[in-house]
């Protein structure tokens, strides 16, 4: 084994990537290595050479393992104990949430120094597009990456995967092949030869249902989804199927699309027979607030302005709106808002769509902070709605409903 | 209609009719002001339909007549002539426009004939008294705070006032609240009021009738019906609709039983929650308040901008306390107290606190404590 630049003085891989159409792709994924488990390291030292373990807390789940831990076969969201069962010297760290976020937030502004197009998937991935930055940085993408990576373990000490293709789901499917510190490229010739063993499974967003509903017909890698017309998979999965035979052919037409916050949180219903019927009404109220607020929960947010759509049976579309003193998360107070506003349009018409909806969205910590004078009670019902939660989540959502919700 | 007046008295009628003049201007009469001339008099009437307001003033009347004109722009107009200005104002039939003169100025406004401007029905009052200026000013000045914006509980949108037993006597009381906190001011009943209907007067009814407030020793004839109510003083009349809705029964909300008692210095109290207010979040405000014996401890943790701390020397005797608020109402109810110290009566960190001045009970606060 030669010493030398060419080579990885880490781990003795070769450092030059040379690819015929290195300087001409854009699209970029960059995923963390080891994320959680990387900043432990690097903020203590003393596990340095010690297989680590993220996770923890309540559900006892790996959060993520070091390459140490996963070479024992350690894997995220892995039970503990079965965790440590395959690797007991592993130390295993509570999760430090606000660590991870402060390190992300670094790199996110290394990111957005390279170009202004990054889409963040989650605290350690994202994609970015760095069309037309050639000239801003008088280097290709392909280099400015390089850096990226460089000054991401020089200056914050975690490292990073690059891939480099020509779409977001090859720049994904890169970015894994030579993980950890790699960096990978899939260029337009070798697309479609590239993927044709590989299995399916690798098509971000493919879980185990769909997994298996492709098993069943006879479909386990790309080769086999050439095999199909477009047609018939469309018939066969629907929306699925178009994307499908799309990527079998390393077709992704998505863009990267710079981080658009979400704004907020709404559902709508559509009734089979139009109504005008104000019990009705009020329970799609009920359960639309009810499903706007699960979101927000699930999200950990909330909302300071609560709005009520609906829609005619001409389609015309009304909406109204109304803002709390507060954010809030809490069905029933979303609800009630909700109701105080239908109250307030014209009352016997037939209405075809009612939608709830809720924005200006803030952390949840900031919500339902304050009770209500007036209202003496409504600080029993949301500690009602808490404990209906944790009920929900031990027994599943139907395990316990408001009688309104049926109607 | 020809008349001249002193640019000082014109400005002050001018004044109140524009603040009162509907902004939206849907319907173009009344964003005019209706200008009557009779005797030695003229008279100035501006109204929303919700409100009305006449503005009596002195003047030399050579020619009796009325007219109406934009209050916005005539108001404009006096506003920016010279101080002692003689301001001379006529109309004309004919070219249907109204002519403003001062020393070398001269302005010329369209006009809309005064039949068409919507004079509030007269009413009758079921209960008639007077009051002290000072009084009324004390009664809305430290209860308008707690008016609610929420248009969802219109019936909060203005000051409560009512009898009300206290002690086993009558008071005039003004209550407001907008669920969050809530204020009580009570006042001696002033003969004649006895049989008045309980009203809530609207938020700018209550911003308007400031203005007649400002002489203490003024006497202001107030006029209730169920529908309406009315202030006057000889030079104007302020008539407003109530709002038609029921205001909440209060009284279940003021905490009886609170026992843990904190005396304070409100103006040290106040400047201390302002000060760790700084680092507060924007949307909550929150501010905790740590009680243990003759110590306060106001702190403010916000994980995205900071943390701050501040102890004060109180009269404090009970157990261990740790309650939080939103940093705007505590400063609110602080800045109401002005004679003595400011007295906070709790009961847990999950219940409405009590505050009053002194053992004052004819001025009440109650605010409702945030989780920190």
């Amino acid at each position: 084994m030669f010493e030398g630049p060419g080579r990885c003085p880490a781990c003795r891989r070769p450092r030059v990537v040379t690819h015929p159409e290195l300087f001409d792709l854009t699209i970029a994924h960059m995923d963390c290595d080891a994320f959680f488990a990387s900043v432990e390291k690097r903020d203590n030292p003393e596990l340095a050479d010690k297989p680590v373990i993220v996770g923890g807390g309540k559900r006892g789940v790996v959060s993520t393992a070091c390459y140490l831990a996963r070479i024992k076969g350690v894997r995220s969201a892995m039970p503990m104990f079965k965790a440590l069962q395959l690797c007991p010297d592993a130390v295993v760290v509570r999760p430090r949430g606000d660590a991870y976020a402060a390190a992300s937030r670094a790199i996110r502004a290394m990111m957005d120094e390279l170009t202004p197009v990054v889409e963040p998937l989650s605290l350690d991935e994202a994609f970015m597009d760095l069309s037309g930055t050639q000239r801003l940085h008088g280097a290709p993408p392909a280099v400015m990456l390089a850096k990226l990576v460089k000054r991401m373990k020089d200056e914050l000490g975690l490292t990073g995967s690059i891939g480099l293709s020509h779409n977001k789901f090859l720049a994904k499917v890169a970015s894994d092949l030579e993980k950890p510190r790699g960096f990978s490229v899939i260029g337009r010739a070798e697309t479609v030869d590239f993927l044709r063993p590989r299995p399916v499974g690798l098509i971000w967003g493919i879980g185990p249902a769909a997994q298996e509903s492709l098993d069943k017909a006879g479909i386990r890698t790309f080769e086999d989804l050439h095999r199909w017309e477009k047609q018939d998979l469309e018939d066969r999965f629907g929306g699925m199927g178009t994307r499908l035979w799309h990527l079998a052919r390393g077709e992704d037409a998505r863009r990267v699309s710079a981080n658009a916050p979400i704004k907020g949180i709404s559902n709508e219903t559509t009734f089979h027979e139009d109504t005008s019927d104000p019990d009705i009404l009020d329970g799609h109220i009920w359960r639309m607030a009810e499903k706007v607020s699960g979101r927000a929960k699930a999200k950990d947010t909330a909302g300071r302005i609560v709005t009520l759509k609906l829609k005619r049976a001409n389609h015309k579309q009304i909406t109204r709106r109304h803002s709390l003193h507060h954010p809030t998360q809490v069905a029933d107070t979303i609800y009630r808002t909700a109701r105080a506003l239908f109250d307030q349009v014209e009352q016997g018409q037939a209405y075809r769509l009612l939608g709830v909806g809720l924005s200006e969205l803030s952390p949840a910590s900031e919500a339902d902070r304050e009770g209500d004078l007036l209202d003496p009670d409504a600080a029993k019902r949301a500690e009602a709605e808490r404990a209906t939660d944790r009920i929900r989540a031990r027994f599943g959502s139907d395990a316990i409903m408001k009688g309104r919700a049926l109607r | 209609m020809k008349f001249s007046i002193e640019r000082g008295a014109l400005l002050k009628a001018v004044a109140q009719a524009q603040s009162v003049v509907e902004r939206r201007n849907t319907i173009p009469i009344l964003a005019n002001v209706l200008i009557e001339a009779e005797g030695s008099d003229v008279q100035f009437r501006a109204t929303d339909l919700d409100i009305e307001v006449v503005d009596r003033a002195p003047a030399q009347v050579e020619r009796a007549g009325a007219t109406t004109v934009s209050a916005v722009t005539l108001n404009e107009i006096v506003r920016k002539l010279p101080d002692g200005a003689l301001v001379t104002l006529s109309d004309n039939a004919q070219s249907g426009r109204l002519t403003i003169e001062a020393g070398r100025s001269n302005f010329s406004l369209a006009t809309l004939p005064r039949e068409d401007f919507p004079v509030m029905a007269s009413s009758e009052y079921s209960a008639n008294f007077g009051a002290k200026a000072a009084v009324l000013r004390r009664l809305f000045d430290k209860s308008k705070f707690a008016i609610s914006t929420e248009e969802t509980r219109y019936y909060l949108n203005g000051v409560y006032m009512h009898v009300a037993e206290r002690d086993g006597g009558q008071v005039l009381r003004c209550v407001a609240t907008d669920g969050h906190r809530l204020a009580r001011i009570d006042a001696e009943l002033p003969p004649g009021a006895e049989a008045m209907p309980g009203v809530i007067v609207p938020r700018k009814t209550v911003g308007e009738l400031r203005k007649l407030l400002d002489e203490d020793d003024m006497e202001i004839a107030v006029s209730v019906s169920e529908t309406k109510v009315r202030f006057a003083t000889p030079a104007i009349t302020l008539t407003s609709k109530v709002i038609d809705g029921t205001f909440p029964d209060y009284t279940r909300v003021i905490p009886q039983g609170n026992t843990r008692r904190l005396e304070v210095d409100a103006a040290d109290f106040a400047k201390a929650v302002d000060r760790v207010a700084t680092v507060s979040s924007e949307r909550s405000r929150a501010v905790k308040m740590s009680l243990d014996e003759d110590r306060l401890v106001l702190s403010v943790n916000a994980p995205d901008s900071g943390a701050a701390e501040e102890e004060l020397a109180v009269a404090y005797g009970d157990e261990r306390l740790e309650i939080g608020f939103n940093a705007k109402y505590l400063l609110e109810i602080a800045s109401q107290v002005d004679r003595e110290n400011a007295v906070f009566l709790f009961n847990s960190s999950g219940d409405p606190t009590l505050m009053r001045e002194g053992n004052d009970e004819t001025a009440v606060y109650v605010v409702m404590p945030m989780r920190v």
